[in-house]
């Protein structure tokens, strides 16, 4: 059985979908069999994260209305082979997705995968409290900023009352939270809420810190998961997420602001 | 920050000081809000017709403010009761 993660935020443009395509990306890399849907129903950019753009032939709506086998929609990464990609449809609207249709792919979906990586939209309307209902465990993407871990905490009353584990009286979804976009720079000036603040005020188990870095934007433009550039500040931090996630003793990196030496002072640069 | 900051006792307040502090604020009410419903039109009702049981009061006469604080919240009920020249006090009448 697979275990089924939300990746989700409540703002937008916080990195949710960044970091469901690095997360399920280090999983898959771990060894791990993964699938990651996108609920962006009518606003699906997973396939570009991801580089799959091309190869997008039927989505979940088409799967949920019987218009294609549920194996006809996945997509299998070229890169990790253990790896697919479920696409969200980009003609129809949110009301396309039925609870009883996501909970049947759900279902055969977690019969030979490891994990099941729901890529939430942002908000609280249908599409997120379906990417939400089904979770065993939570990943609640934040970024240093009010209205960003305001909206988060607000998520976090959601997947503690209207997901199937909060209605069925079960044990509660697992929550993580990722700090992403984090400038130690401006932190070190006040000019950011500092990491322990976020953890202290939203009062969930941290998982990782995403550095704010260049190379998220370098990544998307070609469409490759961050996490598979090794030279990158963020993608090495998503891969120590993902090692935390699977159990793994690793120590957060990239807290503090880098001390320039002389070198970088004279001939400037930014953290890659 | 100037060098003569170095000596100051306390540093000044920051941004991401007041963003913690707004946050929390915020978050403590809103939470609340989560688990109950909002209480305020129906507590206002309550002390109005309260009020008006004893005192002829005009409803358009009556403001209600909230200030949510960290330590303290206000809540502040306003009503005009009409003056001497106005209706009678029925409760005092009682005794």
């Amino acid at each position: 059985m697979a275990e089924v993660i939300v990746v989700t935020s409540g703002k937008g443009g916080v990195g949710k979908t960044t970091s469901s395509a690095a997360f399920a990306t280090g999983l898959a890399q771990r060894g791990k069999k993964v699938v990651v849907i996108d609920f962006d129903v009518g606003l699906r950019n997973l396939d570009l994260i991801m580089g799959v753009e091309r190869r997008v032939v039927f989505d979940i709506v088409n799967v949920i209305q019987g218009e294609a086998r549920l194996n006809q929609a996945l997509i299998r990464d070229k890169r990790v082979d253990t790896l697919q990609i479920l696409p969200a449809s980009q003609t129809r609207d949110k009301d396309a997705l039925t609870k009883e249709g996501v909970g049947q792919i759900i279902e055969e979906l977690a019969k030979d995968n490891d994990y099941i990586l729901c890529d939430s939209p942002a908000g609280i309307e249908k599409g997120a409290l379906l990417a939400l209902y089904f979770a065993d465990q939570a990943i609640v993407v934040t970024n240093p900023e009010v209205s960003s871990v305001r909206d988060s905490d607000r998520i976090l009353g959601v997947l503690q009352s209207k997901s199937k584990r909060a209605e069925d009286r079960k044990e509660p979804v697992k929550e993580h939270l990722l700090v992403t976009r984090y400038d130690p720079v401006r932190v070190e000036k006040g000019e950011m809420l500092k990491l322990d603040d976020i953890r202290e005020i939203l009062a969930i188990p941290l998982l990782g810190v995403i550095p704010e870095s260049e190379s998220v934007l370098r990544a998307s433009n070609t469409g490759t998961p961050v996490v598979m550039d090794a030279e990158s500040v963020a993608g090495q931090a998503y891969k120590d997420a993902v090692g935390r996630f699977l159990g793994d003793k690793v120590e957060h990196r990239f807290l503090e602001a880098q001390k320039k030496g002389l070198f970088s002072r004279l001939f400037g640069g930014r953290a890659a | 920050m100037s060098w003569l900051d170095f000596f100051r006792a306390r540093k000044p307040d920051t941004t991401a000081a007041a963003a913690k502090e707004r946050l929390q604020i915020v978050l403590a009410h809103e939470r609340i809000g989560r688990t109950r419903e909002d209480f305020l039109p129906k507590l206002q009702q309550e002390i109005v017709a309260v009020v008006a049981k004893y005192v002829a009061i005009d409803p358009g006469k009556v403001n209600v403010s909230l200030d949510r604080g960290g330590d303290m919240s206000t809540l502040a009920i306003e009503i005009d009761l009409p003056g001497p020249a106005g209706d009678r006090i029925r409760g005092a009448a009682a005794s």
